[in-house]
């Protein structure tokens, strides 16, 4: 089994993660909620976690991280807690669901909302993101790449623009925490969310939100946080004030051994293997009859998410995949991928692609066997 | 039970905090242990760190140093 689904879920984790959840399983108490080894226990390692998060992000303290179950929580919190009915918020057609439904829903209570158009490569203008600013605009919320293509948009330059103008920008980083390079406070992003199952290479289940220091956000939930408990209101101070109930401690000390090897190992070393499979990749099937590549692969030199979305020919894309999994046991995904706005852009809201996405544990005979899979279907399409 | 001695005891508004203050006391070989807040004290989060009242001064050192924020002080018997 050949497995290029990694902008879904990495499937190859480190040994050090599951060893560190089997760990955390066996010893781990409740953080927070008691003040006896086992529960202090799960409380260091969570900070700990929070301390590597924070150095990997930029952000400017561990506090100013906070734990969720994955980038669509983080997401919903910073886009339903930070916007009042009347904000301008400015996004993208690069976005996936779990930015667009939250902004759709803010937008039934008041907010006004501008995408963005995307080229034919899959591209958003920064020109046009600037003139989108009016008085009333309080933030930028978008992708750092996009699920379907690969493409990154350039953070540090929608900071600058964000700064010059005044507004927030809050970032998605599903598919580049663990990728790309992103610092909070060199790039000026006021909210990065994350998830740990991807890239950071940790378990389901693990994902959190880094907020710039002074940002209020309402809390999507409330609740038991171990800390002001006689107070009617859920306590104000990071990271509590976005964390209520029990943190998953297990899946976090899995992350926090992940970010441990991502250190070891080297972002930008695992990166250029991936790239590295990615491009082998592109070059095999971009010069194939009948293939169809999405996304802007035009500039070597820019960094990307290590994505290659394709069709063949006119065949469904679930077709595809089906055939890819079932007779090459190549796993990849098809369908909408959750980016409806990208397809309409593409013009594959009926098709959508079958996307192919790498991760440093595949090998150049895997990507080999994926370019003569491709290739095969390819002919099979033109008879 | 055991017999109360007097101490210092530091609250703190989050779990994280604690949990930092016990970061850098440790790396400061700062004595001490995190404890449950004495009732005789109210707090915003249940855990105080607990310390030798002549390392006062120390503690104020580090945590002005730090940066580290902190709820409140307190000497009493625990």
């Amino acid at each position: 089994m050949i497995y290029f689904d990694n902008a879904a879920t990495t499937l190859h984790k480190p040994a050090c993660v599951m060893e560190a959840v089997l760990s955390a399983m066996q010893q781990l108490g409740n953080a927070g909620r008691g003040v006896h080894e086992a529960s202090l226990d799960a409380a260091r390692i969570i900070y700990d976690t929070r301390m590597r998060l924070a150095e990997l992000f930029g952000a400017e303290s561990p506090e100013q991280v906070a734990f969720t179950a994955n980038s669509t929580e983080s997401l919903n919190i910073a886009i339903q807690g930070i916007f009042e009915p009347g904000d301008h918020v400015i996004t993208t057609q690069m976005e996936h669901n779990s930015v667009l439904r939250p902004l759709y829903f803010m937008e039934s209570k008041g907010v006004k909302l501008t995408i963005l158009p995307a080229d034919s490569s899959g591209n958003i203008s920064l020109a046009e993101l600037e003139a989108a600013i009016r008085p009333d605009t309080r933030a930028v919320v978008c992708t750092h790449a996009s699920n379907l293509t690969g493409n990154a948009n350039d953070l540090s330059a929608v900071g600058e623009i964000c700064k010059k103008h005044g507004i927030l920008l809050i970032a998605d980083a599903s598919q580049t925490a663990g990728v790309l390079p992103i610092d909070m406070q060199e790039m000026h992003v006021d909210v990065v969310c994350f998830t740990g199952h991807k890239s950071l290479l940790g378990p389901q289940g693990t994902g959190g939100i880094c907020v710039r220091k002074g940002l209020k956000i309402r809390p999507l939930l409330m609740g038991g946080s171990g800390v002001q408990s006689y107070r009617k209101v859920h306590p104000e101070e990071m990271p509590t004030a976005l964390e209520a109930g029990t943190l998953n401690s297990h899946g976090i000390a899995g992350l926090h051994a992940a970010l441990g090897y991502l250190k070891e190992q080297g972002m930008e070393r695992l990166r250029a293997q991936e790239l590295a499979l990615m491009w082998q990749f592109y070059d095999g099937v971009s010069a194939i009859n009948r293939v169809r590549i999405l996304g802007d692969f035009t500039d070597r030199s820019r960094l990307r998410a290590p994505i290659v979305s394709l069709n063949i020919g006119a065949y469904d894309s679930g077709e595809v995949a089906d055939e890819l999994a079932e007779h090459y046991g190549i796993l990849t995904r098809s369908g909408a991928h959750c980016a409806p706005l990208m397809h309409e852009a593409f013009g594959t809201a009926d098709q959508g692609a079958v996307r192919f996405s790498f991760s440093h544990s595949n090998t150049r005979e895997e990507v080999e066997s994926a370019i003569r899979a491709v290739r095969e279907l390819a002919e099979e399409a033109g008879i | 039970m055991r017999v109360k001695t007097m101490r210092l005891v530091i609250t703190f508004h989050t779990t994280a905090q604690a949990i930092a203050a016990e970061r850098f006391f440790k790396e400061n070989g700062i004595p001490g242990r995190l404890i449950p807040v004495p009732r005789e004290i109210t707090a915003g989060c249940g855990m105080a760190w607990s310390a030798p009242p002549e390392e006062e001064g120390r503690i104020r050192d580090v945590m002005e140093q730090k940066l580290a924020p902190w709820e409140g002080w307190h000497r009493l018997l625990v």
